[in-house]
């Protein structure tokens, strides 16, 4: 059975680096996971801008990422990242929800590869971009 | 000619840690985190006490991939802006008026070696590059074990137009 969005839901409320970034889950499907963080101050990485820090964006796409990889239908059973490459597009407008899509596009017995943007309002000129290989054990096939 | 006897040691202390707070302190992000420096001379590490906040995978219990990552990155902007103020500070330069203006990151590549203990974290930045507009940094980050780091990023900056 496909996880969906009950299970995502779960898995992120179980983070606790999850709920002090307010992250939630709204999309869970065939490789791909969306994720929202709702603009907070405490988040801010400049106070000359109030623009939130790139750590932030980061830990949603890292997040996002691994969602993606437990949506993908291969059923991995658990998934920590290798490698996460992210380029900063531009400033992330202040006072605006953050949005995280990712995507697995492969995956092998052992490594899941992902792409993820993350959009503010503008859904036109992604925030950031990501990309990131991940470990993986799937089931039935501990190493 | 008698020369100008040397500051007293607790004034120069003083005024490097008060450069330092201002400019660590001003990072709500980093506050959330609660990250702080250490300062020997002008070396710094960075210091991420374990909190229950920070772990993302309950089951282990292991520190999120994302909170690493931007107690990485957190470490890399304070260790450029670092730079270019104490350069100010001991050249007797005044400190700068106002917010300090703080580098841009453009990229940052995080590489995670092994899993993030429920422990303190320790980083320290190298700055292989400083250029007036771009910069690169290198950081890396360990608990127990110095010689064994948990996570390392490279990460490219953009500056702050005329300096910090």
């Amino acid at each position: 059975m496909e996880r969906g969005l009950d299970f995502a839901r779960k898995f992120v409320a179980a983070l606790p680096h999850g709920r002090l970034l307010g992250m939630n889950v709204v999309a869970m499907a065939n490789g791909v996971a969306e994720l929202e963080m709702p603009y907070d101050t405490k988040l801010i990485g400049d106070p000359e801008t109030g623009v939130i820090h790139g750590g932030a964006v980061s830990a949603l796409m890292d997040t996002c990422g691994g969602l993606a990889i437990f949506a993908h239908p291969l059923q991995a059973i658990t998934t920590a990242t290798l490698d996460l490459r992210i380029d900063y597009m531009r400033a992330a407008t202040p006072g605006q929800t953050i949005l995280a899509r990712a995507e697995c596009y492969h995956m092998t017995h052992t490594v899941a590869f992902i792409r993820a943007q993350a959009f503010d309002d503008n859904r036109d000129l992604p925030v950031a971009t990501a990309s990131g290989a991940f470990s993986v054990e799937l089931m039935g096939k501990r190493a | 000619m008698s020369r100008k006897p040397p500051e007293p040691v607790q004034v120069v202390k003083e005024r490097r840690d008060a450069a330092l707070a201002r400019l660590a302190g001003s990072i709500p992000y980093a506050r959330l985190l609660g990250v702080h420096f250490d300062r020997r001379g002008d070396e710094l590490t960075a210091v991420m006490p374990f909190d229950e906040q920070l772990i993302g995978n309950p089951m282990l219990p292991a520190l999120h991939g994302g909170a690493s990552a931007a107690f990485l990155e957190i470490s890399a902007i304070v260790q450029l802006s670092w730079l270019t103020l104490w350069e100010g500070m001991e050249s007797g330069a005044p400190m700068p008026e106002g917010r300090i203006r703080l580098p841009k990151t453009i990229d940052f590549t995080i590489d995670y070696l092994r899993t993030g203990l429920p422990r303190d974290a320790y980083a320290r930045a190298r700055v292989n590059r400083s250029g007036r507009r771009y910069a690169s940094v290198h950081v890396e980050a360990w608990q127990d074990n110095h010689a064994r780091p948990f996570v390392q990023a490279t990460g490219h900056f953009l500056m702050p137009p005329d300096g910090v």
